[in-house]
C-alpha cells in the first residue's frame, strides 16, 4: 500500500471518519469505500497462548511472537486481548474506545453516564514510535450497568452491554467501543503486530491468557477499529481467513439484533459465537459443529448413533450458521481459548504445549518464540475444536 | 443370450423398425437413397388392430421348427442366431408356414430373408432396436426363463 | 361464419428428395397435419393444423422434414402486432376467454440473466468439486426452535416435520389429468432416485403412486379434488395450493374432455365433467382462515408432515408471506409470473403476477426485517431454467426451487403450448391412452434423473468456484451476485450490487 494512502486515511480519521475518504489518483478525485462500508478481504498471523495455571503471561511475550510472523501481515492492522489484566477492577466491565476527538468523547461520556455507573476513566498509555502514528484518542473507562435501567429494559445485564455497545458503534459518528468484556482488554492499532505491542506498552500488563493478530488486508483504507481481535463483552476473535459464507452468515445473524457494521468475518464469526454460545447455551463443542460442521458423508458414516443425531440435529437447525471457506480462528473468552480451522483446513494452525502453558499460531516459528522447548506440535484437523479451559479450581 | 424382445406396452405402431431394417440391410449408407421409391421388404413386421400394435421378428427359438423343415438346407442355427443361406434357399416357403410366430418373409425376389440381429450387415446391432423412439423393442439377456410349448407338446422358444 | 380470418401460423417443409414416405409423420401427429396420397404417392400436409410441436420433426428418419413460421403477415404494424390482432379475430369467432398454456411467453426481464455469480481469486481459494465433498443437501421446514437439554446436560434433538433434499431442487404442482400417467411415473420414479419430491397437483394421487409416497408432496387445492384422509397421510408433506404464477386469482381448470378413467376416479368426480377450481378457497376468506387449514392439514397427520403454502407472486407479496409464515406453515412456496400452466386464460397469463427473481428477494429480506425467516423455507417457482438460476435463487434466498417446465422439456415437451387441447403428441399433457404411451416412463424418468444430475454437478462447479463446499453456505449470499445493467431500484429491491462495485 503506498504512502499516499497511509497519509490520507490518518488524516481522515480526524475528520470525517465514518465517511468516504478521497485520495487523488492522478486524473482526479475518485472515491473509494471504508471498511464497513464495502467489504475488504485479508489474510492474516494469529498467534496466542494461555496458563491453564493462571500464572502471569507479559504481554510482551505474545507481542514478540508476531515478530517472525512478520510477513504475514502488511502493517495495515495488528492487535491483541490479554485476560485477567485487571484484576483490580475485575467485577466491571473494561470498555476500550476510540474517539475522533474531545467532543465526541464528552458526548459519549454522558451517554455512558445515563447507563452506568463509570467507576474509573483513563487515557490509555501509549508510547510514541514513528511506525505507530495517526492515533485517535484512546480511553479506557471501567463501568458497571445502572441495575434500575437493566429492570427497564427488562433484559439480562450482558445483553443491557450488548445493545449499548451496538448503540454507539452503529449511531455515535467517531466513537468506537473496541472492547467490551469483564477483567480483560483488547489493544489495537493500525500498524504492525509487534509494533502495536510496543506501542500499547503490552510488557506492563500480565494476563494468565493472551491472543494476537497481525492484518494484511487487501484493500483498505486502514482503519484502527477494523483492526483485530474483535470482541464483544468477554469474547475475543482473531482470525485468519477469508469466509465465503459471509453474507449468508451475516444476513441470518442480523436477524438477532447483531448489526454487522465493519462487515469484516471476524465481526460475525464473534457474534455467531456470541449467539450460539450466550444465546442459544451450546457448548463450546456444539457451537463449533455447527459453524465448522462435519461433512454429511461424515456424519452418515457415524455408529455413535447419539453423536450422528446431534449433529444432523444441529446441522439442520443451524444452516446458515455454517461458515465456509478459510478460517483459523482463536476465540478467547474469560477463563479460556478455542481454536477451530475450517472443516477443509484451508489456513494453517498449529498447536503446542510446555507445562502449564498452551500456544497455538499460524506458524511453529511464533510458539518457538514464545517458548523454545514446546512440546507436542501438532496442526489440529480441519472443524476440530481445540478446546483450552483453566484448570478448576484456579482463581483469576 | 441377448435377443430382440419387443414390450406391447410401449409399441406405438410408428414402423420405424420396418424402414431401420430395411435399410440396416439394404448395404447402404443413406437412408433416402436406400429406400426412397422403393417397397420395402423388411424383417419386421408390425402387427395390428385398433388397440394393439406389436412389432414381430424371429425369436431366434432354442429348436427352430424352420431349421427342422427347410427342405434345401438353407436354414441352420449359428451361435444361437437362426441364418438363412440365401444360396442354398428355393423359395418354397415351408418355412413361412411353419413359423408359429410369422417371422419369416421373403425378399423382392422371392429368396427368403430374416432377422439376424444386425450381426453381420454395417450396424452391428439390432438396427430396429436403435431406432425405436419408446424403448418398445430391446436386445438384452433375461434371467427369468421363458419358454413357450407348441399344441403338440414341442419346445419351441426358450428365453435365457 | 364464413371466413375465419385465422391463417397457418406455421410451415411444412418437406424435402422431397429425403422423404421414403414411410408415414410415420402421418401416425404420430395427432393434429392430422400430414396424410399419404396415394394418388400422387406422396406425402401432403395440411398446416392450418400444426401446432409446432416437433414431433415429426423428431421421429421422421430421413430428416426429410422442417416446421418454420410462416411468412405470410399481415402488414407491419408496431402497435398492432401479428398475435394481437389474431387474438382478436379468434374471439370475433368465437366470442370466448382466449386459452393458452405453459408460461408467458411476453418479453418481460428475466433477472436471472441479469445477475452475474462471483468465484473465488487469491484471497481465498475455490474448491474442486471433484475433489473435495460438495454439499447440496437441504432441509425444508421450521427451524425456529431452541435446543433444550435433559437432566443430564445432553441436547434433545427434536425438530420440527422438515423435507430432506439431496439437492435443493422439486418438481412442482402438476396434477393428474393435466399430465398423464406415465409423466407422473416417470416424475415419481425420478424424485425417488434423486432423493428429492414431486408433487402431485391438485388431480389427487394414482393409488398405483401410493409407493413413492415418501417422495410425494400432495397438494390441497381449493377444488379439494382427490382429498381423503389415506391421500393425505401418503405424502411426505401437504401443499395447499392458493395460487399458482401462470394464473394469479383463478383457481385450475381442467376440461371434461381429460376428466376420463383412472383421471376422474383419482379425482373423485364423474367422467367427462369439467374440473374448475374455485378461484378461492371457500373457507379461507382471510390469512386467519389459512392458519386454520394450516392446524386443520397438521392435526389430520398428528402434526408429522410439514405443511407448504404455495402463493402466486403479486405485489403484495413480501407482506403476504409475512402473514403465511405466521400462519403455522412450515414452507412457503412462490410461484412467479413466468409459472407454467396446462391451461389459463391468456389475459392473466400474460399480465397479472411479478418475476419471482423480485418477489423472492422481497419476501426473504421481509422475513429477516421481521425476524421471522427461521419461521419457514422458502421455495420459489416460475420459470427455473438451468443450475445457474438455482444458484441465483439460492443466493436471492431461496430453500429450494420448483421446477416444472424444465421437467417437461425433458420428458420431451416442445413448448408448443396447446397442453389445453389434450392431444399432446409427447404423450405428457394428454389422457388419450395411444398418446399416454408414447411416454415410456423407463425413458422418461432416466432422462429427469439425467437432468437433475447434470444441474447437481453444475451446482457443485459454481459454489466450489465461490469457494463454497455447501448449499447452506450460499443460501441468501447476496455478495455471491452482482447485477448488469439494472436500474438503482431494481438493485436495491434485489439486495444485490452492481457488477464493478
Amino acid at each position: 500500500m503506498s504512502k499516499g494512502v497511509h497519509f490520507v486515511t490518518g488524516k481522515l480519521w480526524r475528520d470525517e471518519c465514518l465517511c468516504f475518504f478521497y485520495f487523488q489518483n492522478g486524473k482526479g478525485e475518485s472515491k473509494m469505500k471504508k471498511e464497513g462500508q464495502v467489504r475488504i478481504p485479508s489474510g492474516c498471523a494469529i498467534a496466542a497462548v494461555i496458563s491453564t495455571e493462571g500464572k502471569k503471561i507479559s504481554g510482551g511475550l505474545v507481542a514478540e511472537a508476531m515478530r517472525p510472523m512478520h510477513d504475514r501481515s502488511n502493517g495495515l492492522g495488528g492487535g491483541f486481548a490479554g485476560y485477567g489484566i485487571y484484576p483490580d477492577y475485575k467485577e466491571f466491565y473494561a470498555l476500550h474506545m476510540f474517539f475522533d476527538e474531545r467532543a465526541t468523547r464528552k458526548d459519549c461520556e454522558a451517554f455512558l453516564k445515563e447507563r452506568f455507573e463509570v467507576v474509573h476513566a483513563e487515557v490509555i498509555p501509549t508510547r510514541k514510535i514513528p511506525a505507530i502514528t495517526d492515533e485517535p484518542i484512546i480511553w479506557r473507562y471501567f463501568v458497571a450497568p445502572l441495575q434500575s435501567k437493566v429492570a427497564a429494559m427488562q433484559v439480562e445485564e450482558e445483553e443491557y452491554v450488548v445493545r449499548a455497545v451496538t448503540r454507539i458503534n452503529t449511531e455515535m459518528n467517531g466513537a468506537y467501543v473496541f472492547s467490551s468484556g469483564k477483567n480483560m482488554g483488547t489493544f489495537k492499532a493500525v500498524g504492525f503486530p509487534e509494533d502495536v505491542g510496543i506501542f500499547y506498552r503490552l510488557e506492563e500488563y500480565e494476563g494468565y491468557s493472551w491472543t494476537a493478530h497481525g492484518r494484511y488486508p487487501t484493500n483498505t483504507p486502514g482503519w484502527w477499529g477494523g483492526a483485530h481481535p474483535f470482541t464483544l463483552l468477554d469474547f475475543s476473535i482473531v482470525h485468519n481467513g477469508e469466509i465465503s459464507s459471509y453474507d449468508a452468515n451475516r444476513r441470518y445473524i442480523e436477524m438477532f439484533g447483531y448489526k454487522c457494521n465493519l462487515q469484516t468475518d471476524t465481526e460475525v464469526i464473534t457474534y455467531i459465537l456470541d449467539y450460539l454460545i450466550r444465546v442459544q447455551h451450546l457448548t463450546l463443542e456444539e457451537a463449533a459443529s455447527v459453524i465448522a460442521a462435519p461433512f454429511w458423508s461424515t456424519i452418515d458414516r457415524k455408529t455413535d448413533l447419539n453423536d450422528k443425531e446431534k449433529h444432523i440435529y444441529l446441522r439442520t437447525l443451524y444452516p446458515s450458521l455454517l461458515i465456509t471457506g478459510p478460517f483459523s480462528i482463536v476465540m478467547g473468552f474469560n477463563g479460556g481459548l478455542m481454536a477451530l480451522n475450517d472443516r477443509l483446513k484451508l489456513r494453517s494452525m498449529v498447536v503446542g504445549e510446555k507445562d502449564d502453558k498452551v500456544f497455538i499460531a499460524s506458524e511453529e516459528a511464533a510458539i518457538r518464540t514464545m517458548e523454545p522447548d514446546a512440546e507436542n506440535i501438532w496442526a489440529p484437523s480441519g472443524g476440530e475444536p481445540v478446546v483450552v479451559r483453566l484448570k478448576e479450581g484456579v482463581q483469576i | 443370450m441377448k435377443r430382440v424382445y419387443v414390450n406391447e406396452e410401449w409399441c406405438l405402431g410408428c414402423h420405424l423398425c420396418e424402414y431401420n431394417c430395411a435399410f440396416a440391410n439394404s448395404g447402404m449408407d443413406d437412408m433416402a437413397e436406400a429406400l426412397k421409391g422403393k417397397k420395402i421388404f423388411p424383417r419386421i413386421h408390425v402387427e395390428e388392430n385398433d388397440r394393439i400394435t406389436f412389432a414381430v421378428s424371429c425369436r431366434h427359438c432354442e429348436d427352430p421348427i424352420c431349421v427342422k423343415s427347410c427342405i434345401a438346407g438353407a436354414i441352420s442355427k449359428r451361435d444361437g442366431v437362426v441364418c438363412v443361406d440365401q444360396d442354398k434357399c428355393v423359395g418354397c416357403l415351408t418355412c413361412v408356414l411353419v413359423c408359429p410366430y410369422g417371422a419369416l418373409a421373403p425378399n423382392e425376389n422371392g429368396i427368403m430373408q430374416k432377422c439376424e440381429l444386425c450381426l453381420t450387415n454395417s450396424f452391428g446391432e439390432p438396427a430396429c432396436v436403435s431406432g425405436c423412439p419408446n424403448n418398445a423393442i430391446v436386445y438384452e439377456s433375461r434371467d427369468e426363463v421363458q419358454t413357450e410349448v407348441d399344441p403338440d407338446g414341442r419346445t419351441l422358444y426358450v428365453g435365457d | 361464419m364464413s371466413i375465419d380470418f385465422l391463417y397457418p401460423e406455421f410451415e411444412v417443409v418437406r424435402n422431397m428428395d429425403r422423404c421414403i414416405t414411410c408415414r410415420v409423420c402421418e401416425r404420430q401427429c395427432a393434429n392430422e397435419v400430414h396424410a399419404y396420397n396415394e394418388r400422387l404417392d406422396k406425402m401432403v400436409s395440411d398446416e392450418s393444423k400444426c401446432v409446432n410441436c416437433q414431433r415429426c420433426v423428431s421421429l421422421c428418419p430421413t430428416r426429410a422434414l422442417k416446421i418454420v413460421k410462416s411468412d405470410c403477415k399481415l402488414r407491419e404494424n408496431a402497435n398492432w402486432q401479428n398475435d394481437g390482432i389474431r387474438e382478436i379475430y379468434k374471439q370475433a369467432n368465437s366470442g370466448g376467454v382466449l386459452l393458452s398454456s405453459m408460461g408467458n411467453p411476453k418479453e418481460l426481464p428475466v433477472y436471472w440473466d441479469r445477475m452475474l455469480i462471483n468465484a473465488s481469486q487469491v484471497t481465498n481459494p475455490s474448491i474442486d468439486p471433484l475433489r473435495e465433498p460438495m454439499e447440496t443437501r437441504v432441509f425444508l421446514g421450521k427451524k425456529n426452535v431452541k435446543p433444550e437439554r435433559d437432566e443430564s446436560g445432553n441436547l434433545i434433538c427434536k425438530v420440527p416435520p422438515q423435507l430432506e433434499l439431496d439437492l435443493p431442487v422439486m418438481f412442482s404442482a402438476m396434477s393428474y389429468g393435466s399430465i398423464s400417467y406415465n409423466a407422473h411415473a416417470s416424475l415419481a420414479r425420478a424424485a425417488t432416485e434423486m432423493g428429492t419430491y414431486y408433487n402431485t397437483g391438485e388431480g389427487g394421487l394414482h393409488e398405483d403412486f401410493y409407493q413413492y409416497g415418501p417422495n410425494t408432496i400432495v397438494q390441497v387445492a381449493s377444488g379439494r379434488f382427490g382429498v381423503h384422509e389415506e391421500y393425505l397421510a401418503a405424502g411426505a408433506a401437504i401443499e395447499i395450493k392458493i395460487g399458482q404464477g401462470a394464473k394469479p386469482g383463478i383457481g385450475g381448470h381442467l376440461p371434461g374432455s381429460k376428466i376420463v378413467g383412472d383421471v376422474s376416479r383419482t379425482r373423485m368426480i364423474p367422467e367427462g365433467s369439467d374440473a374448475i377450481s374455485p378461484a378461492p378457497h371457500h373457507d379461507i376468506y382471510s390469512i386467519e382462515d389459512l392458519r386454520q387449514l394450516v392446524y386443520s392439514l397438521k392435526e389430520a397427520t398428528e402434526y408429522k408432515k410439514p405443511v407448504i403454502v404455495k402463493v402466486a407472486a403479486v405485489h403484495n407479496i413480501a407482506a403476504i408471506a409475512s402473514g403465511i409464515a405466521r400462519s403455522g406453515a412450515d414452507i412457503i412456496a412462490i410461484d412467479g409470473i413466468r409459472g407454467g400452466t396446462g391451461a389459463a386464460p391468456t389475459r392473466i397469463r400474460d399480465n397479472v403476477g411479478i418475476p419471482i427473481e423480485l418477489a423472492l428477494a422481497a419476501v426473504d429480506q421481509r422475513l429477516r426485517d421481521e425476524r421471522i425467516r427461521n419461521n419457514v423455507s422458502l421455495v420459489v417457482g416460475g420459470s427455473i431454467r438451468s443450475a445457474a438460476d438455482i444458484v441465483k435463487a439460492i443466493a436471492l434466498g431461496a430453500d429450494a426451487c420448483y421446477i416444472a417446465t424444465g421437467a417437461l422439456l425433458a420428458l420431451g415437451c416442445h413448448l408448443c403450448r396447446t397442453c389445453q387441447t389434450g392431444k399432446c403428441n409427447w404423450g405428457i399433457a394428454t389422457q388419450r391412452p395411444e398418446l399416454v404411451k408414447r411416454l415410456n416412463p423407463d425413458i422418461g424418468s432416466r432422462r429427469l434423473i439425467n437432468l437433475l444430475t447434470a444441474w447437481k454437478h453444475e451446482i457443485k462447479e459454481m459454489m466450489g468456484g465461490m469457494g463454497i463446499n455447501s448449499i447452506e453456505a450460499l443460501r441468501g449470499n447476496r455478495l455471491m451476485l452482482r447485477g448488469v445493467g439494472l436500474t438503482e431500484k431494481e438493485l436495491e429491491i434485489l439486495g444485490i450490487s452492481h457488477a464493478g462495485e
